[in-house]
């Protein structure tokens, strides 16, 4: 390792990506589209869902309900000719409404005996989230009945208020860093190669480490930089709260950079094109995403997926991140995590490394 | 045909004037064997060239001889390294020059230049100096802030010479370096090239072109793989097995069709209105006439062989094989 040559590689990859525009704006463009999507789509306390109330009843006691209902806010009425069950399920299959709510004809007699319930929801089970909001209208008391006895307390730490970005937005540095980042280590080899610029490398004294840390060290800056867009777009615009120490989000973050530029320096000495090496991108960034417990539960997992998802850089650094800026924790609460983020980390670059070509064989 | 000069100074690797011995050399690429067997002494500061056809093993040859490729087999010394065990320090006393311009098109001149200087474990100070006089050398302080990308194909090679010399290699590699330079670029380039070996380096260049071939102080020719002849193009030309006859006729294409039928024929290639004829020494004026009469003869007179007679001579039999892929007229790609 000679310092000298490093610095070479680490000046000479600055200067070309000062020159590259397009990909000078995914570095600032990618992490501030996404969050701002993300941010404001993924809402998961859902109100207004498309709703019909079909009233075979017709009583005044019917007709309180069909208002209880109404005033929850968790439903919009949609204007649908519904008179029956039949034509509320109708309404369902094509789409025009997530829930059909049907006030049976004994309406009162079944809140007077209370030996069936008295009100049936259907929901469209096609979308998970909704058949999730839905449910909250099992909680709706009926008119006349004494309040149930709440045996079960459920207190909601770190996000009482259940805003989506608190969850979401430390995730989403997790997902930014992997898109972005695999990708420009990964196309960074293949285009030397393409351009026939590995040839004269080789032929030089530069050293498989020298050209693998020139290449990755630019873009730790890179990546902690989008760090810093994430952490400040969350806070400014979805007031996301940091609650634990920012100097360990940025530990957190550094390590988990590092494995995901080593990844993509793997997945370049794989690829023959640029093309193949974006598939491959592509290719790793799925699993991640899916089964880093970012989009879905860990926990909901069958035990092959979660012994793959531990191998996952992002799993862990999900779990990191979430842990210091959504419930203040430290690294020291975490020691598995971080271990484990740093050993993939250090097999990933050993393992690019060793696979940089020092000839043309 | 000239017979291979076995190597007379492969056994002492540490003469002086030997810069690369090579025995055996061979290079597999699965069934396909690119190099066969090719055995190499080349001398000190001299211009030593490789010869071939497109597919001959000129490029693999001299890739593994600056360490770039392992060789299938062989043994290689160079600048007195074992090749390829020892290849990692060979790479700080060799230059090569790539085929492909291969600096970086989105890097200035300058940056470029800078780039190769430190890769080459100079230092700031030598760098600097280093830079400033290749600068200087190659013409290019008007250019220092354009991209290598935009400058012409002559500038390209003449940067890609700058960056491959900059930290004054004993050995330099340079494969097809003229292949897409107009001919006062490569007049130039050439001159460059003789001035390095006037000082001392050894240089090593692919061609398939015979002008410049003939410019080299020896040249090794290749043909598929093998190594078919090698020496001064002066021992080359007066060992060549056969006379060349200068030949005129009315019916041009008839007489050439006639004669490449003629036994003892080995090439033909029309010049302008001539044709010339390389046949063996069994054929003389009237055993030449005889297949043209009728066909309008003008003129015939024998002249001195060149290195493209050499060349024709040399990769008959495989050409034939392969098909018409021997004959060339001067200066353009064999």
């Amino acid at each position: 390792m000679n310092l000298t040559r490093l610095l070479a590689i680490v000046v000479k990859e600055l200067r070309q990506l000062r020159r590259d525009r397009l990909t000078f704006a995914m570095i600032l463009g990618i992490p501030t589209m996404q969050l701002l999507l993300f941010g404001f789509a993924i809402n998961l306390d859902i109100r207004h869902i498309d709703a019909a109330i079909v009233d075979q009843a017709q009583t005044a006691r019917s007709r309180e309900v069909a208002a209880d209902l109404e005033a929850t806010g968790l439903l919009a009425l949609q204007d649908v000719p519904a008179e029956t069950p039949a034509q509320l399920i109708e309404a369902l299959r094509q789409g025009r409404i997530s829930v059909g709510i049907v006030l049976p004809p004994d309406l009162d007699r079944r809140l007077e005996l209370r030996d069936r319930p008295a009100v049936q929801v259907m929901v469209d089970g096609s979308d998970q989230t909704v058949q999730a909001a839905a449910r909250q209208l099992a909680a709706l008391p009926m008119p006349g009945a004494k309040p149930a006895y709440q045996g079960v307390e459920v207190v909601n730490f770190y996000n009482p208020e259940r805003r989506a970005p608190v969850n979401t937005v430390p995730g989403l540095i997790g997902l930014i860093l992997t898109m972005t980042l695999v990708m420009f280590t990964g196309m960074a080899l293949v285009r030397e190669r393409e351009r026939g610029n590995l040839e004269m490398l080789i032929a030089t004294p530069v050293s498989p480490w020298e050209l693998t840390l020139g290449k990755v060290l630019p873009f730790v800056a890179i990546g902690l930089v989008q760090v810093t867009v994430v952490l400040l777009l969350g806070k400014l615009v979805f007031a996301v709260p940091i609650r634990g120490h920012l100097l360990e989000v940025y530990a957190a973050a550094l390590l988990f950079i590092i494995a995901n530029l080593s990844l993509g320096i793997l997945i370049s000495t794989l690829a023959r094109s640029q093309f193949q090496a974006m598939q491959l991108a592509f290719f790793v960034f799925l699993p991640q995403i899916l089964l880093s417990g970012f989009m879905f539960p860990f926990a909901g997992m069958p035990r092959a997926a979660q012994w793959l998802a531990e191998v996952l850089p992002m799993t862990h650094f999900i779990r990191l991140i979430r842990g210091i800026m959504v419930r203040g924790a430290g690294l020291a609460d975490l020691p598995g995590d971080m271990l484990a983020l740093a050993a993939i980390a250090a097999v990933l670059l050993t393992v690019s490394t060793r696979r940089m070509p020092k000839s043309l064989d | 045909m000239t017979p291979t000069k076995s190597p007379s100074g492969a056994q002492d690797t540490g003469d002086a004037a030997i810069a690369i011995t090579a025995r055996g050399l061979t290079k597999r690429f699965g069934a396909l064997v690119a190099v066969d067997h090719v055995n190499l002494s080349i001398p000190r500061a001299q211009v030593y060239g490789f010869l071939g056809p497109n597919g001959s093993g000129k490029s693999t040859t001299l890739r593994m001889l600056c360490g770039l490729l392992t060789p299938s087999e062989g043994q290689v010394d160079v600048l007195g390294l074992r090749i390829p065990e020892q290849a990692e320090a060979l790479k700080r006393r060799i230059g090569y020059m790539t085929q492909k311009f291969s600096l970086y098109e989105d890097l200035t001149v300058l940056e470029n230049l800078q780039f190769l200087a430190a890769v080459h474990d100079l230092s700031r100070a030598q760098a600097k100096a280093r830079v400033a006089q290749a600068i200087e050398r190659f013409h290019f302080g008007d250019r220092l802030g354009q991209l290598a990308g935009t400058l012409s194909g002559g500038q390209k090679q003449r940067l890609a010479l700058a960056g491959s010399i900059l930290h004054e290699p004993e050995l330099l590699l340079l494969d097809e370096p003229t292949s897409a330079v107009d001919p006062e670029s490569r007049r130039d380039f050439w001159a460059s090239l003789f001035e390095l070996a006037d000082a001392g380096t050894t240089l090593l260049v692919s061609t398939h072109y015979m002008d410049e071939a003939e410019r080299c102080h020896r040249l090794a020719i290749l043909e598929s793989g093998r190594l078919v002849a090698d020496g001064t193009p002066a021992e080359l030309t007066a060992a060549l097995p056969g006379k060349v006859w200068r030949l005129r006729a009315a019916q041009t294409r008839a007489a050439e069709r006639a004669l490449r039928a003629t036994p003892g024929v080995l090439g033909v290639a029309q010049i302008g209105t001539d044709l010339r004829v390389l046949a063996t020494h069994a054929l003389d004026e009237a055993a030449l006439r005889a297949p043209v009469d009728g066909l309008g003869l003008e003129a015939i007179e024998p002249v001195a062989p060149n290195l493209e007679d050499v060349f024709v001579a040399a990769t008959r039999d495989r050409a034939r094989a392969a098909g018409a892929a021997g004959t060339t007229t001067s200066g353009t790609p064999a």
